[in-house]
């Protein structure tokens, strides 16, 4: 048996996205921003959408495969697959998960979507009028601890205490996708920058998170599109090989009610190895960050997590300067990612990956050819991604 | 200023046990002014939140032990943004996470009592004060925790 991996067998070929939208203004439904989207990013690769066989999501996407499937008129379905469990966690395992299927030969081309309309269904951060609460969430729901804002603020809160990190390391955080989106026409935030004073003197959600250390609620959809690495490699867009991908969790990560024995943490620590084991990169080699802002303390342990800097360094480390595509050593989301250009739960920071490994960012990074792609951290699974150029693939 | 007779409004989703059961005891435990937390009978391993088997020695035969109602904070946090609808006027209140040293160090959720505006620190030893609410359907209770003397 040869080496089990998913390094350079895979790569996206194309990525498509509709309009971004602040949360219920989207005019159209959910379901069409899902077909809008994939219709986008097939289109970007040059393929026709009934050559589509396999469908991928996570976070209980509510656009099923098959309903996809006879819409388009794909002219077989294959794989139809979705991440069980840790909702914007499985991003980049969803986008794995396709890759699995091109490069065992389950499928040939596999899309890894996901589309939102908050408008039409419940919001994330809002706790439904249930009269009564049960399991897991009745030993911390009765208590006011009901949305991920709250819980998962007691984690970067244990964390911070742990290591001595100070609020301005979230700020840098949240300053650098503001800075981000102010050149990306796209993004819900272009034209309205963020400053030192203005996070100072934001309203706070759940310390130590204000207002602009936790991603938007927003409607829109994204899609990118897995082929073979040798498929991709005669097709239209310059093509972003997976180098790795890993998914799960540490030692009983989702033991409840706070219990997870390394709970100031964003459940990376087992996770990152495997990632650089299969993508063999190392920290050091990463030109880009994309890291999902569910809250910017989960940014920072994340960062810490993948190794990137050490959690004494976080400090140093986490300022804006250090963080632009134009002079930072660690650009982070350099589309504005979560916060500032658009939570479409991840998946537009593969898309903004794929852009910088192509040249085409907006905010570029001068010779990306290493980009890792990280998605919600905190929950379980987590999941995390690399992609490389051709030069990267070696 | 309006004697509150709960430290959050009443309208809250109130904690009921699975349809299974499981977590049965340590409700009804509360309502009696009793912490009762899972440990092992085979193995005496703590365990919290509940579960039917134990995670050490994967015995089903798990105990209810009462546990005396006292800890440290191990984090916090302070809620500003109102995200029910019962929680619109009531202003900042205060989550933490106590770890309980006489139970294995298992940690519990619950409220930090007093001033909302007090600061808070991790490592702070706290004690246990039940909340009865008879007045509701089903009545319950919880356990929240005030900064010891
Ligand atoms: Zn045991």
């Amino acid at each position: 048996m040869g080496e089990r991996t998913l390094r350079g067998k895979t790569a996206i070929a194309g990525v498509g996205e509709t309009k971004y939208y602040k949360h219920g203004k989207s005019p159209d439904p959910e379901f069409k921003l899902a077909l809008m989207a994939i219709l986008s990013a097939c289109e970007d690769a040059g393929i026709n959408p009934r050559d589509i066989d396999g469908f991928s999501s996570y976070s209980n996407d509510r656009n099923e495969p098959p309903r996809l499937a006879a819409a388009f008129g794909c002219r077989e379905l294959r794989f139809s697959n979705m991440q069980w469990g840790g909702g914007g966690g499985g991003g980049a395992a969803a986008i794995a998960n396709a890759a699995a299927a091109v490069a065992t030969g389950m499928a040939d081309c596999v899309v890894a979507y996901r589309s939102l309309a908050q408008g039409q269904f419940a919001r994330f951060g809002r706790s439904a009028g249930a009269k009564t609460v049960t399991g897991e969430m009745s030993l911390s729901v009765p208590y006011g601890a009901m949305t991920p804002a709250q819980r998962y603020s007691m984690k970067a809160m244990r964390f911070m205490h742990e290591h001595g990190i100070k609020q301005e390391a979230l700020r840098a955080i949240a300053l650098a996708s503001y800075h981000h989106a102010q050149k990306n026409p796209g993004a819900v935030m272009h034209g309205r920058p963020l400053d030192e004073a203005k996070y100072d003197a934001s309203r706070w959600i759940a310390e130590p998170h204000h207002l602009y250390d936790c991603c938007q609620e927003n409607d829109g959809a994204a899609a990118v599109i897995v082929v073979s690495a040798e498929r991709a490699k005669d097709m239209r867009q310059k093509p972003a090989f997976l180098l790795g991908a890993a998914a799960g969790g540490p030692y009983r990560a989702a033991a409840a009610a706070a219990n997870t024995p390394d709970f100031g943490s964003s459940h990376f620590t087992t996770v990152a190895p495997h990632l650089y084991d299969m993508a063999k990169v190392t920290p050091k080699d990463v030109d880009v960050v994309q890291c999902y802002e569910n809250f910017t303390g989960g940014v920072l342990m994340s960062l810490v997590e993948h190794g990137l800097f050490k959690a004494e360094e976080a400090n140093d480390v986490l300022k804006l300067p250090n963080l632009t595509a134009e002079t930072g050593k660690l650009p982070l989301n350099t589309s504005g990612g979560n916060l500032a250009e658009c939570y479409m739960h991840g998946l537009e920071l593969h898309t903004e990956a794929v852009r910088q490994l192509r040249g085409t960012s907006f905010n570029q990074v001068k010779d990306a050819e290493v980009a890792l792609v990280v998605a919600g951290p905190m929950v379980t699974p987590v999941s995390t991604s690399i992609y490389g150029s051709e030069a990267a693939l070696g | 200023m309006t004697a509150r007779s709960s430290y959050l409004p009443e309208g809250l989703p109130i904690p009921v046990p699975e349809a299974d059961g499981l977590s049965a005891p340590h409700w009804a435990g509360l309502r009696q002014n009793t912490l009762r937390i899972q440990c092992c009978k085979k193995c005496s391993t703590w365990q919290w939140g509940p579960e039917w088997i134990c995670h050490a020695c994967h015995s089903f035969e798990i105990d209810w032990k009462t546990v005396e109602p006292s800890g440290t904070i191990y984090s916090w946090t302070r809620v500003w943004h109102p995200t029910h609808t019962v929680l619109n006027d009531r202003g900042p209140y205060i989550v933490v996470v106590v770890e309980l040293p006489h139970a294995g160090s298992v940690r519990v959720i619950g409220n930090l009592l007093g001033d909302a505006q007090q600061p808070v620190t991790i490592g702070a030893k706290v004690v246990g004060v039940f909340e009865q609410h008879d007045g509701t359907e089903p009545a319950y209770a919880l356990l929240h925790w005030k900064v010891a003397d």
